[in-house]
């Protein structure tokens, strides 16, 4: 697989010079790769969001390299706008940045400042509205009509409608209620397999990073703790819970009745998986 | 066990867009909540559960029916003090509640509105901020801290008041699970220890594991009511709301469905995978 | 970027000048700057100037931090100078060219001009480096009291003074956050003539707004449920007492001012 942006050797540091200076982001090297979706899983404070605002260029390395398919993003610094328009970013709670009179001019803000015109501009706003379920009637309303949960979805289609090569999510679902984060999620898993999009979702939610992703980073002060499939990563749940993560529930409970002597793979992070296992053993079980 | 709040029949309505029909948040919720125990309330977003947590000390008044706080009626203007001195209120975002710039200084400032003498005031700072395992940080300027760490000064705020009862209104809707956590431990040792009666508004399920009473909302009615054990057990009766019953309740449940003599009650992961071990044991 | 602003920034301390009561360090400001606007000899404001200097040894704050206060009025220093100095009519002059010309009494107003308003701001920031926001609205709300009676409403001017303090660093941190949500979407606040320039701050104000009404509607509900109605029958925290400390500074307050009075009486 290629790797579409290639993080090398990054480090950002604050207040250089001054009593407060710290490193949010120290030495960090990873890539990501052209259409996976990534879950990036950390503290607060863990240099989560700091290290995504170097992906599309909002802050700038104090040392080390972001590429984009293979091209340092601050090569040439006057185009770093373009940047932004290839990896779209998506902040923790997006309705509170919609400002325009209608839903429609809101999504429009991206594209346009991007240049696109006429048909294309029209046709680039609806499909990102259809993409997060807003409906065609809702497209001349006014943003702040709507309900919470609609505002998020119209903030994630304004980003949506710059077509983006790569899409990062933080804390897309943080504050709804559980039918309300399945169904954004659902979303965003629709929008990955259609568009084949490169998506990185930030979230402190070990079970939703479980349930979406097909690859975890796992931060930890500033640096790379663990990075693998989610099996491969929650194979390793002790050290997660040590580093003071949370594990997915389903993987407790597997990790629990792996102490009590049955023979279960402990790293199952779904419902479904340890319902498998389960039945296995008990056909195992019987035909001993 | 005496009441600590009751409801009856208790209506609530959002006025109406221009020519819209007024919104009813609330259709006729009767409720008694026992001093001293520990109650969440779980809803799906827009069944009310924040309306009805905003009647509880007359920030909303009823629109029919009515709310008592400690036999007194919500509606009688002339004990609102009291009854907002009684049940204290913790918000969703940090820092939309925290009025001074000091932790000491928002600590006090329910205290201060209450007239109470200046040593008193400070003794009650004091050991409201020893109560939620704050008292370093007192002189502190709140925007620097964690989003866990405003939320507990916040709740000392309140505590502050020395109230009987705290309602948390989705408190812990903005917080990580670190924040989550300490916000969680702290309330349930003021409720062990203190005796502070404790509502717990949210949509996390995982809050309700240890709670002494589940009421879920829906459709501003109240659609359930029990222990979490009777109230996680009806998976599909949670889904039908749009809320999911944990992780635990969901395994067993399929287990059930496919044969497995498994109880559905079995709420902790460590319950849970006893249950199992023992039924697969058992064949 | 926007977090370097120092808006009466408060540096805290443990010194004299700390523990004055608010009260008396607003007093001898305001002392201070009667004795300024009364010096008119390099006498005086040799005095006004050696006041400052003992003040500020005593506060523990750096020079460094005090001149930086200055360089956002640097502006208008150098202007008030400039005007002073080419525009004073005098008996003698020193330098003349086309219609600028430079007499003697605008050198002198010019140099004095520029030393008083330094003087002023230093003098105040001194006092916003060592008195809390906080303290400082409880200060002007205890010394403002006896305006009541006239229905002033002192109370409510405090409250609403000590919140918008409250509030500064998180709509600062939130301005930050619009903005940079904002350059993701494609943005541009560097480029374009001044009406373009306005325009792209659009996105950042109305977000900006709704978000402060917003909070202002919770804090509000927020305070009401901690049972605040208004500044009747409100106790505090910290009582403000006057201490030995504080009469002593103000009667040296008054001895300057007398003195700085007494010198121009004399002509000096």
């Amino acid at each position: 697989m290629e790797p579409i942006l290639q993080i090398k050797n990054l480090t950002h540091t604050y207040g250089v010079g001054t009593p407060f200076q710290r490193s949010a982001v120290e030495d960090m090297t990873f890539d990501v790769y052209q259409g996976e979706f990534l879950g990036i899983i950390g503290h607060t404070g863990s240099g989560k969001s700091t290290l995504i605002q170097h992906l599309n260029g909002l802050l700038k390395p104090t040392s080390g390299q972001v590429l984009l398919s293979g091209k340092d993003i601050w090569a040439e610094p006057k185009k770093i706008r373009d940047v932004r328009f290839r990896v779209g970013l998506v902040f923790q709670y997006p309705e509170y940045q919609l400002f325009e009179e209608t839903v429609y001019k809101d999504i429009a803000f991206g594209p346009i400042n991007m240049g696109k015109t006429g048909e294309e501009l029209d046709r680039c706003i609806r499909e990102s509205a259809r993409l997060v379920g807003i409906r065609d009637d809702q497209l001349e309303k006014s943003p702040f009509e709507l309900s919470g949960g609609q505002k998020r979805r119209v903030a994630l289609a304004g980003v949506l409608a710059m077509e983006p090569e790569v899409l990062i999510l933080d804390e897309p679902t943080a504050g709804l209620d559980p039918a309300g984060r399945e169904n954004l999620m659902a979303n965003i898993r629709d929008f990955h397999r259609n568009r084949h999009t490169t998506v990185i979702l930030v979230s402190h939610s070990m079970d939703e990073i479980a349930q979406n992703v097909d690859r975890i980073l796992v931060l930890k002060s500033a640096h790379v703790l663990m990075s693998g499939t989610p099996a491969e990563v929650f194979a390793r749940a002790d050290e997660l819970m040590t580093a003071g993560l949370d594990v997915p529930q389903v993987t407790r409970i597997a990790m629990a009745l792996k102490a009590r002597g049955l023979d279960i793979n402990p790293a199952v992070y779904t419902v479904d998986a340890l319902e498998q296992e389960l039945l296995a053993l008990r056909k195992g079980g019987a035909a001993c | 066990m005496p009441t600590m709040i009751e409801t009856s029949s208790l209506r609530f309505a959002y006025p109406a867009d221009e020519g819209g029909q007024p919104v009813f948040a609330l259709r006729g919720v009767d409720l008694k909540i026992e001093k001293g125990s520990f109650v969440v309330v779980l809803g799906h977003n827009g069944s009310g559960k924040s309306t009805l947590a905003k009647t509880f000390n007359a920030v909303l008044l009823p629109a029919g029916g009515k709310v008592y706080v400690e036999g007194m009626d919500t509606l009688d203007e002339s004990l609102l003090l009291a009854i907002r001195q009684r049940v204290g209120m913790v918000f969703q975002n940090p820092d939309n509640q925290i009025v001074a710039n000091v932790v000491e200084e928002d600590v006090a400032f329910a205290p201060e509105n209450l007239g109470v003498p200046s040593e008193e005031i400070r003794q009650r700072v004091d050991n409201a901020l020893k109560a939620v395992d704050m008292y370093e940080f007192v002189t502190h300027a709140p925007h620097l801290l964690s989003g866990g760490q405003k939320q507990r000064i916040a709740i000392a705020g309140v505590i502050a008041m020395e109230p009987d009862c705290i309602v948390l209104d989705e408190a812990t809707a903005m917080l990580d699970p670190i924040g989550r956590q300490e916000v969680l431990s702290t309330i349930h040792r003021l409720n062990r220890e203190k005796g502070i009666t404790v509502i717990l508004i949210t949509h996390h399920m995982n809050e309700a594991e240890d709670a002494d009473r589940v009421i879920v909302m829906d459709d501003g009615k109240v659609a359930m009511d029990g222990t979490p054990k009777e109230v996680f057990t009806q998976v599909d009766h949670l889904r039908a709301m749009g809320l999911t019953a944990p992780d635990t309740v969901d395994l067993l449940d399929r287990l059930r469905k496919d044969g497995l003599d498994v109880p559905l009650d079995a709420l902790t992961v460590e319950e849970c995978a006893d249950a199992i071990t023992r039924a697969v044991a058992g064949n | 970027m926007l977090k370097d602003i120092t808006l009466g920034q408060y540096f805290p301390g443990n010194t004299v000048a700390h523990k004055l009561d608010p009260r008396t360090k607003i007093l001898l400001v305001v002392l201070y700057i009667v004795a300024l606007f009364c010096a008119k000899s390099l006498l005086t404001y040799g005095l006004m100037a050696l006041c400052l200097a003992v003040c500020v040894r005593i506060s523990r704050v750096g020079v460094k931090q005090l001149v930086r206060g200055l360089k956002p009025v640097l502006v208008i220093i150098i202007f008030t100078g400039i005007l002073n100095l080419f525009f004073t009519p005098g008996d003698r002059y020193i330098f003349e060219w086309g219609f600028l010309h430079v007499s003697d009494t605008g050198l002198r107003s010019a140099v004095f001009m520029v030393l008083r308003i330094m003087l002023l701001i230093m003098g105040t920031f001194l006092m916003t480096y060592t008195t809390s926001p906080i303290s400082l609205t409880d200060g002007l709300e205890r010394l403002l009291n006896g305006l009541k009676k006239l229905h002033v409403p002192v109370h409510e001017l405090a409250m609403m003074m000590s919140i918008a303090l409250r509030f500064i660093p998180t709509l600062i941190e939130e301005t930050d956050k619009i903005m940079s949500a904002q350059k993701a979407r494609g943005a541009d606040f560097e480029s374009g003539n001044l009406i373009q320039k306005a325009k792209a701050l659009i996105p950042i104000l109305v977000p900006l707004f709704i978000s402060a009404f917003r909070r202002a509607d919770e804090l509000a509900t927020a305070m009401e449920c901690r049972c605040y109605h208004g500044g009747e029958g409100r106790t505090k925290l910290h009582v403000l007492k006057y201490q030995r400390r504080d009469y002593i500074a103000l009667t040296a307050g008054v001895l300057v001012v007398t003195a700085v009075l007494v010198l121009r009486h004399f002509g000096l």
